[in-house]
């Protein structure tokens, strides 16, 4: 049996009346990392919010690390780390003082405490900041903060609700570096998101939500393989060339594009096929003007996905 | 499960996690020195305008005006000073942080008790700051120290009264805007209409019955005899009813919203 170390069995949520999540199955298995991804309003922050206590579900059951949350929600917070969508730190307080204070509060001893906030504080690149009121970070450097607050007590379990969300490109690289080394430290991560791409680079496994569903699961190659597979672009100028080209290709499931004079083949992706296109040009004694490859995204797959529901 | 063992460690954890709480809203006061002198200063100007413009013109019997005015705005200070604790519970709520909180092994009733202590230390600054003007502007109590013994428990009783009201609002509240609002209406009137800064008899009859008769104003009376020796009344007593009984149930109340607010 596989070791799941989060689970989500068939969980319903409503407010006021308005169902948000409408019967999720969620399974995230230990070491490894789940994206939850969609658009604003999909349940996301709601999904994270049950997981992490914060919120009961109306049915269905969570187990977090084979506890179950709703009954025995105490236990489950011993072990698990949140960083919410909003920096979740006090902006009065240093640095410094904030990750001491959540220290204490796990109950680690006041020494124990210090010397873990200088810790996080080197990790996150937090040290020059670290004596000065929050109030004065910069974003970037409070999501650090917030996300470090998260991980005092060193949790195995950690939920990352949009950690990313309005940071700027640089600071969002910071972000991605730690959370892949917490994944090499061997926790479970449970990651919310609305970037495909962010979801694509960090997760082992994807699940895309929309309007409080599950509407695919799988790794970020199963997901893009269900949209099609990877395309190479030729354009060709020449009438000529370019009807003899569609006649090369005909069987192969190409689409024309006549305005922009462009042919499409699918391919499996290997450079041995994109060079089989080429063979046939050369050998057929047809220039082309130019060629691309595209590999499908998963925006491409988002938007599959999005349209039929 | 339930062994007493086990038991007396939750309790010490909560009390250990409410003091470090207690010491977060403390090192806030020392963060933001605007709060205080704003909350230490309005009273004073309050003193000044009831003692210098107003007070020449209230007829209050026996006492000087200023002597009869100390009990008046010392309570009227607490119940605006306690009004901090719905902002800083609001401002908690709506940053996020009540999120980082709850997902804690804590007891949720010490982020709110956090609050609450920390403002009852605020409060108590401002008031000692206020009774030394007092002086400066010719107040002679004729209160022995055990008198001012009491005069302190009382007032720190209604502070911690009030500021657990005011945390329910700021639970409630759907902004921290809201939240000053709130308080207002509710601080207003009951500090006003009360024997704060008149006699109660000069009122006409249906605002009289309200003022002689509400928590307020027996904490005001209970102190004014104290300081200068007024009729003591039953307001001693019926001070120490009403307050603790507002703890009583306020207590639980904001420790259940505090639990069950989740913000967005």
């Amino acid at each position: 049996m596989a070791d799941s170390v989060i689970e989500l069995r068939n969980i319903k949520k409503s407010y006021d009346k308005v169902a948000v999540l409408e019967g999720i199955n969620l399974t995230v298995e230990r070491g490894t990392m789940l994206a939850l991804l969609g658009p604003n309003g999909a349940g996301k922050t709601t999904t994270v919010k049950i997981l992490s206590t914060l919120l009961k579900p109306d049915s269905g059951e969570v187990l977090v690390n084979g506890t179950n949350a709703v009954q025995d929600p105490n236990t489950v917070r011993h072990m698990i780390g949140l960083t919410g969508q909003y920096a979740a730190v006090d902006e009065l307080l240093s640095g410094r003082e904030n990750l001491i204070m959540m220290g204490r509060l796990y109950h680690l001893g006041k020494e124990k405490s210090v010397a873990r906030a200088q810790e996080l504080l080197e990790q996150f690149e937090l040290t020059d900041a670290a004596d000065r009121a929050v109030k004065t970070y910069s974003g970037g450097m409070r999501r650090r903060l917030d996300l470090a607050a998260s991980l005092v007590a060193t949790p195995p379990i950690i939920f990352l609700d949009e950690p990313t969300t309005g940071l700027d490109p640089r600071s969002r690289l910071t972000m991605w570096k730690i959370i892949q080394d917490l994944m090499k430290n061997g926790a479970t991560i449970l990651l919310t998101t609305q970037y495909l791409e962010e979801a694509d680079q960090l997760a082992d496994y994807i699940a895309v939500l929309d309007k409080g569903t599950i509407i695919a699961h799988g790794t970020a190659d199963e997901l893009k393989s269900k949209v099609g597979k990877e395309r190479t672009e030729i354009v060709i100028e020449k009438n000529a060339n370019f009807d003899n080209a569609k006649k090369l290709f005909d069987d192969a499931g190409i689409k024309i594009n006549e305005e922009e004079r462009s042919i499409s083949i699918p391919t499996d992706g290997s450079v041995r096929a994109v060079k089989s296109i080429l063979d046939k040009l050369t050998n057929a004694n047809i220039e082309i003007d130019s060629m691309s490859v595209h590999k499908p995204t998963l925006d491409d797959v988002f938007l599959e996905l999005t349209h039929h529901s | 499960m339930n062994t007493s063992s086990s038991f007396t460690n939750r309790t010490s954890n909560t009390l250990t996690d409410t003091w470090i709480l207690i010491a977060r809203s403390i090192k806030h006061i020392t963060k933001n020195p605007d709060q205080l002198l704003g909350l230490t200063i309005q009273p004073i100007m309050f003193m000044l305008l009831f003692r210098y413009v107003f007070g020449g013109a209230i007829n209050t019997g026996g006492s000087t005006y200023v002597n009869f005015l100390v009990a008046g705005i010392l309570i009227q200070m607490a119940a605006f000073g306690a009004l901090t604790t719905s902002l800083s519970v609001a401002t908690d709520v709506r940053r996020g942080i009540v999120d980082r909180f709850k997902s804690l092994p804590i007891a949720s009733f010490a982020v709110v008790a956090g609050h609450v202590v920390g403002d009852l230390v605020r409060n108590t600054i401002s008031a000692v700051v206020m009774i030394v003007v007092a002086f400066l502007v010719g107040f002679r109590p004729n209160a022995g120290v055990a008198d001012w013994l009491s005069i302190v428990g009382l007032l720190l009783l209604f502070t911690f009264a009030m500021s657990w009201i005011a945390a329910i609002m700021g639970l409630l509240a759907k902004s921290v805007e809201a939240v000053q609002w709130m308080g207002f209406f509710v601080v207003f009137p009951l500090t006003f209409a009360s024997a704060a800064f008149v006699p109660t008899s000069s009122m006409p009859t249906g605002l009289r019955i309200f003022a002689e008769n509400q928590p307020v104003t027996h904490v005001i009376e209970a102190m004014r005899s104290l300081m200068i020796g007024t009729p003591m009344g039953n307001h001693m007593s019926m001070s120490v009813i009403w307050f603790t009984a507002i703890i009583i149930v306020a207590v639980p109340i904001a420790a259940k919203l505090f639990r069950r607010h989740v913000s967005k």
